[in-house]
């Protein structure tokens, strides 16, 4: 920006230095494990691209920023655009406000159909009721289950919080769990509190809630360290997202503890964990699926009038159990980052 | 650049007469009261107060090993309270620290992975990197006049979206990649995010180096000529500007030493968790500020103390962990850490009231 002063570059002088060190040492250092290298290049499934004029979807969602959870819904939104000829305008808020905006501003544009979730049906019912009004089918993903026929959707994608966490329970009768503590990494958030009730409904034993700061792992792996010696009957430590899954199987190991660690979403480093034993099993809602069926729907909409569900009945993309007996199916697809 | 500015009478408080020198403006007052005013004595006794009050509350607290898990809640926390008090008694704050530590985590994660380097390189470019933020920040600051506020409000954003940006650009993920396999892991992981065992209990590494640090800052702020500095500028720039304090060198290097701090948590992170999520470390900056305030630091500058934010993060991991280890109703458990921490900080204004009281 400056480079006038000649003071200034006698004082970048043991920076520029610094780097240099640092770069010739590059050559020498090379890991002889792991790294980029041991990743083989995932083999791209080209599949073949649809010939009709090009469309314009707009995806928006709740997303907070860096949460690897909804990376992979927007892979699949992306895989689908790529396939089917459309341009992909992504755009997210975890504020219901400025969601809503992000919507008005798509239809401000004209584009040929939204996809949107609904972590907050009420922010977002003017906005999609401006969009329904303008021609533009607008269909649901991920959250919204019980608000997207309501405010008259095309169709919904997406997996119901509550009956996962059922299904979690009842997948945890079986394992002889006794005492869980379900870890919310995110107080307030409506999905993630319907997954614990949803546990708490069919799990026989007795369900226990946490909180934990979810962007701060270290105040995680204590705290679930501490509730783990609060109370050394719990059994099985419940955790809403992958990130937290691996932190908490530190924490079991921290307090000194027996308790079995079990989950909702994968990423790649929790596949693995399956595999080698320290997380017992996970339930997928399959994210990647979310994004490509909204996405794919619309063009399906506008090419040939199809909606799925009938505009009645949602489809669901999970839960699907990912543990030792179905890991390895999983785990080819979960390297790439998008399972 | 003389030794000229130690007994500044115009900048407020003497910072470095300790307790045990009395120069006639204290020799009036009983000992116990001059200990008293000591800024992070005030933090101690609140400390002590909750300490005392989850002992009781709490049975689990009683453990050994329980008191190692709210010391390491406590170190991540303090590590990065040191250098916060220090910018803070130099008259500045930086709310780009939170996302700081999580971009040097990034930066030595993605560059060994996708280089296939010994992770120590990934380690030493990240430190290059922290410093760097820390010292434009300061540049910046300095040659700007802006208040710290908005400068680092700016850097703030910048790295919440680089971070994403760069890490989604490169690994294609929000997440970085695994490196716990790669060279130089395990050795980094000694230094940075190991434990050792005390009678028996499982001590984090991590609470070791908080102490280390925080000894060599109190060290450093009362007994070096560059402690001085750092309460000079705090007090009045001007003024200390006059006396001969190198003020842009002492601001830029409180910066760097921030970022000094948000490399080592950084590595902590990395080589305690093998990867890195992109979207962290948001709103942990108010943490580390809230520990530094809560520890007598003022939020004007030019008075407080490096001890009294260790015994801040120690408090607010106390309080953390306590209403855990308590097993309270945990949909309270946010307004039970804020009512805890406000009547800690009134016990500790309180305290200082009295003692300075005439």
């Amino acid at each position: 920006m400056d480079r006038s002063s000649p003071s200034r570059s006698r004082r970048l002088a043991p920076i520029v230095a610094v780097a240099a060190a640092a770069a010739l040492t590059l050559a020498g250092c090379a890991s002889a494990h792991g790294g980029k290298k041991a990743e083989e290049a995932a083999q791209n499934a080209s599949a073949g691209k649809a010939n009709t004029p090009r469309m314009t979807v707009a995806l928006v969602t709740h997303q907070a920023p860096g949460d690897t959870f909804w990376d992979t819904v927007r892979k699949g939104a992306e895989a689908a655009a790529a396939k089917d000829n459309i341009k992909l305008v992504y755009s997210a808020d975890p504020n219901a406000g400025n969601q809503a905006n992000l919507v008005q501003n798509a239809v401000d544009q004209k584009v040929d159909g939204i996809a949107v979730t609904l972590a907050k049906p009420d922010a977002m019912k003017g906005v999609i009721g401006k969009a329904e009004q303008s021609g533009i089918p607008v269909v649901g993903l991920n959250s919204g289950l019980s608000d997207w026929k309501k405010l008259g959707m095309l169709e919904f994608f997406g997996q119901d919080e509550s009956v996962a966490g059922e299904a979690f329970g009842d997948k945890l009768n079986t394992t002889g769990a006794k005492k869980i503590v379900c870890v919310i990494q995110e107080q307030g958030n409506v999905g993630l509190t319907q997954r614990c009730d949803g546990v708490q409904k069919t799990f026989k034993g007795t369900t226990e809630t946490l909180y934990v700061n979810g962007t701060d792992m270290p105040s995680v792996r204590s705290t679930i360290t501490a509730k783990l010696k609060q109370d050394s009957s719990i059994d099985t430590v419940v955790t809403l997202g992958a990130p937290f899954a691996l932190t908490a199987v530190q924490s079991v190991g921290d307090a000194g503890s027996k308790a079995k660690v079990a989950t909702f979403d994968l990423n790649k480093d929790l596949v693995k964990a399956v595999q080698n034993g320290s997380i017992e099993f996970a339930v997928d809602q399959q994210p990647y699926l979310q994004g490509y069926l909204a996405v794919d729907a619309l063009w399906l909409y506008k090419y040939n009038g199809n909606y799925s569900g009938g505009g009645v009945q949602p489809v669901l993309t999970g839960p699907a159990f990912v543990d030792k007996s179905n890991v390895d199916k999983v785990a080819e697809f979960a390297a790439k980052g998008t399972r | 650049m003389s030794m000229a500015q130690q007994a500044e009478p115009a900048l407020g408080r003497p910072p470095a007469s300790g307790p045990k020198e009395s120069d006639g403006r204290t020799a009036r007052r009983p000992l116990a009261l001059r200990l008293l005013a000591r800024p992070e004595v005030g933090v101690f006794l609140g400390a002590a107060a909750v300490l005392v009050f989850f002992l009781i509350a709490a049975p689990a607290v009683r453990q050994g090993s329980s008191m190692a898990t709210i010391l390491y809640q406590s170190s991540t926390i303090g590590i990065m309270a040191l250098p916060v008090a220090l910018l803070m008694i130099g008259g500045e704050f930086d709310l780009s620290s939170g996302v700081a530590v999580i971009s040097s985590a990034l930066t030595a994660s993605m560059l060994s992975y996708q280089l296939t380097l010994n992770v120590w390189t990934g380690v030493i470019v990240a430190l290059v990197v922290s410093l760097a933020i820390g010292f434009f920040n300061g540049w910046l600051v300095v040659k700007t006049g802006l208040p710290s506020f908005l400068i680092t409000l700016g850097t703030f954003l910048i790295l919440q979206g680089v971070n994403l940006a760069v890490t989604k650009l490169v690994t294609g993920n929000v997440a970085t990649d695994d490196i716990s396999d790669m060279d130089g892991f395990a050795q980094a992981k000694k230094i940075f995010a190991s434990s050792f065992d005390v009678g028996g209990v499982q001590v984090k590494i991590t609470v070791v180096w908080w102490l280390v640090f925080a000894a060599l800052a109190t060290w450093v702020l009362l007994r070096t000529k560059y402690g001085n500095w750092i309460f000079a500028v705090g007090g009045n720039k001007e003024s200390a500007r006059a006396v001969g304090v190198p003020v842009t060198f002492t601001k830029i290097s409180l910066f760097m030493l921030v970022g000094l701090g948000a490399w080592f948590v950084g590595m902590h992170n990395l080589f305690s968790f093998n990867t890195v999520q992109s979207g962290e470390g948001v709103s942990n900056e108010l943490i580390y500020i809230a520990a530094a305030v809560i520890g007598g630091c003022l939020l004007t500058g030019g008075s407080g103390s490096a001890i009294g934010s260790v015994f801040g993060a120690f408090m607010f991991g106390m309080v953390n962990q306590g209403i855990v280890y308590a097993g309270w109703n945990p949909d309270w458990f946010k307004a039970f850490l804020g009512v805890m921490l406000l009547g800690a900080v009134l016990i500790n204004q309180w305290v200082q009231r009295t003692a300075t009281r005439r």
